[in-house]
Parts: structure tokens; sequence; C-alpha cells
């Protein structure tokens, strides 16, 4: 079963009086367990897929669906709720709760599943400790470093095993040293978790990590390629 | 419910360190709700105190919390409109009734002649030791003494009409009314005592003289002109009414305090409309503010409210964290301000001299102490007021966030 299947998805922003294409008559299908990547220029469509994919934006016309679930025609609630069971995100600038420690951060998506405290601490401490976090578990985002804040959004987004995981530009605010170790965790949990990721990204060093590599360019789907 | 105890806890977790993001911001609010939530209380306690006292000084006036007459004696005060002494079960009734004071009066309009005066008043026949309950007369005692018994020959007049008369303590006046038969019945008094009365118009006319000897005056010996009954609150007399009632021989009317003065009634029953309204203004200037710190608060974090979509956050749990943000506020500034007002009242209820605006106060019946009433019942109202009308007002500015497109939010500077 695929993990998800697009159908000509449209999708145009008004920007002043302009129209601009975000999406034009898109068709992909992404298996479970693919590592993709989506690449492009700046304004090519990728973060609007992604988007659309996740349920945060709302196609035009054409059709989404995630398994048996087609989401494009889910209301608000529906939609919060198949994020919080199915998909992880990981964005560009880290996106972490200001208030919140790291561990509270990665134990968030858990609280608002009604996973018990014990088990979501015991998962949290787990999952910081794969992504090299152990011993700042109580830090807040302004005590990390950006590659520490962005794994802990990593964490986040792994932490409940959700069926997708969505990183836009997951590595455009992290030095090279950071970025290796991130694509890196990516492809372990890709291996050793099944969980399907599709990553937008400009890094050609990010591109040589997937397996399946989509290029887009005005909206459109200009290449598909499998490495 | 184990989901939903989660999920509280964390709202409540977020609501609560989201309010201390801007210690400044949240102080300023806090104290702007502590102040208006003591300036409601302080304020309806002093309100509260003063209705009161003009209450009682209105009841007082009347007097009693329950007269029973004749059914044409309110109409009609004469001497014809009157009634036997209390006997037979209306008797037993009034002393096992548990009242705090009951006695009888005569009333009667009568011409009172110094040496050089005459003046139209009102002659009251009242049983001395129960006058402190019933009207507080004796207290009011400015020069000489008040009456001792029901047989006292003496005379008590205000110190208003003694300087109408021209007289003073000790001189003798000369007190002329009608009997039943519309015969002139006069007899001299000597004066024992004069009373300054809270409210100077009072002093004019209002008479005393013991009831036996007014009896005698009058040749009604073993009639009066009312029955008056005070108990120990006069809110709460409606038991005791119809305890009274019942016992009442027919022919006779028995009446509340509420039901004689319609202007006394009308003041009770308007209080706690005017505290309501004195708590819904305080109020309304408080929204402001709170609606202000909240779209704040709000506009500060859209981006963070875009992430909380995108994880997964129902709108319908953005809009219950952001009212429980509001709530914590509110409860913080209740409890301050609550404090604050029990702290400022407690020690004013032996008394608040306002004797420098007393003279204005007295034509209202007030007098020149106030004594602030803090009730249980204002303090619950002005809590309910603040809690409902202010999670009522928070709900927009949550349910605007709650509606935030992720998208946009996420991608706000």
């Amino acid at each position: 079963m695929s993990a998800i299947h697009c159908h000509q998805l449209c999708k145009t922003f008004k920007q002043g009086d302009e129209i601009i294409t975000g999406l034009d008559h898109v068709d992909l299908t992404i298996e479970t367990g693919e590592f993709v990547c989506l690449s492009g220029p700046s304004g090519s469509g990728k973060t609007t897929l992604l988007n659309a994919i996740g349920g945060l934006d709302t196609p035009d016309s054409g059709e989404i669906h995630m398994g048996d679930i087609r989401i494009d025609q889910l209301e608000r609630g529906a939609l919060a709720d198949m994020r919080l069971r199915h998909i992880g995100f990981v964005f560009q600038a880290y996106n972490l709760i200001p208030v919140l420690s790291a561990q509270e951060n990665v134990e968030f998506v858990m609280q608002v599943q009604g996973v018990s405290a014990q088990e979501r601490a015991r998962k949290a401490r787990e999952i910081l400790q794969e992504v090299g976090l152990e011993g700042m578990e109580d830090r807040r985002p302004a005590q990390l470093s950006g590659g520490q804040q962005q794994r802990v959004a990593v964490a986040r987004a792994i932490v409940s095993h959700p069926d997708l995981v969505l990183a836009d530009e997951p590595t455009a605010n992290l030095d090279s040293v950071a970025s290796a170790h991130l694509m890196g965790l990516f492809a372990s949990l890709n291996e050793h978790h099944r969980i399907t990721f599709v990553i937008s990204t400009h890094d050609k060093r990010v591109m040589g990590y997937a397996r399946r590599l989509i290029g887009m360019r005005d909206g459109k789907i200009i290449s598909d390629e499998t490495q | 419910m184990a989901v939903f105890r989660l999920n509280f806890n964390t709202l409540l977790t977020l609501s609560w360190r989201n309010l201390w993001r801007n210690y400044r911001r949240t102080g300023i609010m806090l104290g702007a709700i502590a102040i208006g939530v003591w300036a409601m209380i302080f304020m309806t306690a002093l309100m509260r105190g003063m209705v009161d006292d003009m209450l009682n000084q209105g009841i007082r006036n009347l007097p009693g919390h329950i007269q029973i007459q004749h059914p044409d004696f309110l109409d009609d005060p004469n001497v014809v409109n009157s009634i036997a002494e209390p006997s037979g079960e209306l008797l037993l009734v009034l002393k096992q009734s548990g009242t705090k004071r009951w006695a009888t009066r005569i009333k009667v309009a009568a011409v009172i002649a110094s040496e050089r005066e005459t003046r139209g008043i009102n002659l009251l026949g009242i049983e001395p030791d129960a006058e402190a309950d019933i009207s507080g007369l004796p207290a009011l005692i400015s020069e000489g003494r008040f009456l001792e018994t029901n047989q006292d020959k003496g005379i008590v007049i205000g110190a208003k009409l003694a300087e109408r008369l021209e007289t003073r303590l000790g001189k003798r006046v000369v007190v002329m009314s009608q009997d039943p038969d519309n015969n002139l019945s006069e007899r001299g008094f000597r004066i024992v005592g004069i009373y300054r009365a809270k409210m100077p118009g009072l002093e004019e006319f209002n008479v005393y003289t013991a009831r036996d000897t007014l009896q005698q005056l009058l040749h009604i010996e073993g009639r009066v002109s009312q029955i008056i009954l005070v108990d120990e609150d006069y809110r709460e007399i409606e038991p005791l009414y119809e305890k009274i009632s019942q016992a009442t021989p027919p022919g006779l009317d028995t009446r509340t305090w509420y039901q004689i003065d319609s202007y006394l009634a009308a003041m009770f029953n308007m209080m706690d409309g005017f505290v309501l309204v004195w708590v819904v203004i305080i109020f309304l200037a408080l929204s402001f503010g709170l609606v202000n710190t909240l779209v704040m608060a709000i506009f500060e974090r859209i981006r963070e409210i875009g992430l909380i979509q995108a994880l997964g956050m129902r709108p319908a749990l953005i809009v219950y964290q952001i009212l429980l943000e509001s709530l914590l506020l509110l409860l913080i500034g209740l409890a301050i301000g609550n404090s604050l007002a029990v702290a400022t009242v407690k020690p004013l209820e032996s008394g608040l001299d306002i004797s420098i605006v007393a003279e204005g106060m007295a034509m209202m019946g007030v007098s020149s102490m106030l004594y602030p009433n803090l009730t249980l019942y204002d303090m619950v109202l002005a809590n309910s007021v603040v809690i409902i009308l202010g999670i009522l007002t928070s709900i927009l500015p949550a349910w605007r966030a709650a509606s935030l497109d992720p998208v946009r939010a996420l991608n706000t500077n």
C-alpha cells in the first residue's frame, strides 16, 4: 500500500494582483518506507507540496490520499488528529515551544495523544539519547545550539513512530557537521523503523542520502529518479 | 477521562508558563484585576453599609419590622382606630415567637404649647423598656433623662422642637388632643428629656410620653394604636410574619416594614441590582486590559500556535489553552483583589467616621458613622462576574488564535 498518493494536485496563491502557481497538476505516489528528497529552486513548489501532504494547506483541486484516507476533504479537527497520529514534522527553523524544556518538547505530541506520563518520559529520554542529547533534557530551547534544537525537533517528530516524516529544509540552518549527523539519523530511522521520509532541500549533500530524488520547477514535477 | 486529564495537564503547563513569559505585562494586568476586584468589593461594602444604615434608620422611624394595627389606622391615624392590648392567643404567640422585642404604642396627632409658642406634633405613648430596640431613642437623649416606666408622667421632646417652642429641660408644656368621643383632652407635662435625632426633621414632630399616661389622657385604658415587633434581622422576617399573621385576630391588620414603606422596600430590592451594575461597570473597564493582554500574548506567539496546530493540537484545545491562560490570570488577580478587600474592609467594620459630610448624608437618612458591610454574597457575585465575563471576553482572542492558518502562522516572523 502506498503511503501517499497525490492526483492532479493544483494550488495557486495570490500575491498582490499576481497569481502564483504553487502546484500545477502534480501526480505523485510515495510508497511506505521510502526516503524521498524533493529538490528544486525557491518557488518551485516543494514546501507547498509538503504542506499539502501534511494537511497544513488545502489544495485548490486534486486529491491527496494517505493510505485509505482522503485527507484533502478532512475538516480541521480531523486533519489535526491525522497529523497527531500519523505525521511528524521537521521545519527549517527549529520551531520548538520556547517555554518547554527539550524533554517536554519531545513529550508534547505524546501528551496530546494521551500517552501516560511514565511512558512518555521513558520514550522521550530514549529518543533524546538516540539523537545525542543525553544530559540536555531539562534545557530550554534558548539554552541549546541550532543543531541541538533541530535534533530535539527531529526527536519530537519521530518519538511516537509516525508513518510519515515531512522535513522542510531541515539542514538549512545547520553547519555541515550537524547536517551530516542529522541526515545520518534520518537514514538510520528510515532503515530501522521503516518510517517514510519526504525531505525538501536545496542541499546536494542531503540529496545524496535520498533513494528517490524528485525534481520540481514552477509547481510541476520535472524529474523522478530512483538512486 | 484519562486522555482529558493528560491534555489538561499539558494545557495547564503551557498556560502557566506562557503567563510568565512577559513578567511586566502579566504583573500590570494582575495589578489592574486586583485593584478592580478590590474596588468592586470595597465600594460594595461601603454602599451596602450605607444602605443598611438608611434602611435601619427608616425602619426605626416606622418603627419596627412588623406592625399590627386597626385596618384604617395607617390611612387615618386617629385615636378612634385603636385596638385592644394583645391578649389570648396573640399574646401567647408574641411571648413565644422568639422575636427580639415587641411592644405596644399609641400614636395620635396633638398640639403642644409652651409659654410662648404652639406647634402641631405626633404624640407617642410608648413602653420605655422596649424603646432601645424599637427606635433607639434612649441613646439619642442629649439632655435630661429618658422615660423610665409605663406610668412616667414626664415628656421627651426633640431639640429642634424645644428651640421652636422657646422652652427647655425642666419646663412645663401643655399637650392637647382628642379622645374617642371627640372631646378635648389636655394635660400639663414637665420636659424630662430632650433628644437629638439623626434626621433633624423628626426632632420637630415626634414627642414621647409613657403609654399608660397617654391612655389616661385620651380615656382609652386597655387600648393602643399599634403592636410593634422587632426581629434580629430586617431581611429575614418572613417566618415571624407568618406566625404572627396566623395568630392575629380577625379585624386587625398585620404588615411588614416593606409593606408599610414602599420607598424602603424599593431601596432594599434595588440594592442587589445596584451592586451587579457597579460590578459590571468596573469589569467593563478591566475587560479592555484583559483582551489587550491576551491579544498581545497571542500576537507574540503566532508562529508557536501554528506549530502546535501542525503537531496535531485540535483547534478546540488551542481555545481551551488560551481560555485557561485567561482563567489563571483572573484567578490570581481575584485572589489578590479579595485579600486586599478583606484586609481593608475588616478594620473599618467597627465604623468609618464620615462626619465631615454628615450634613449632606443626613438628608439621605445616613448617620455620621458608616459601617461597611462585607457580605459573602457580594464577594461571590464580584468573583463570579469577573470569572464569567472574563472568560466570555477571552473567547474572541482564543477563537482567533485557533482559527489561524497554520502555514501562514508558521511563516510569521
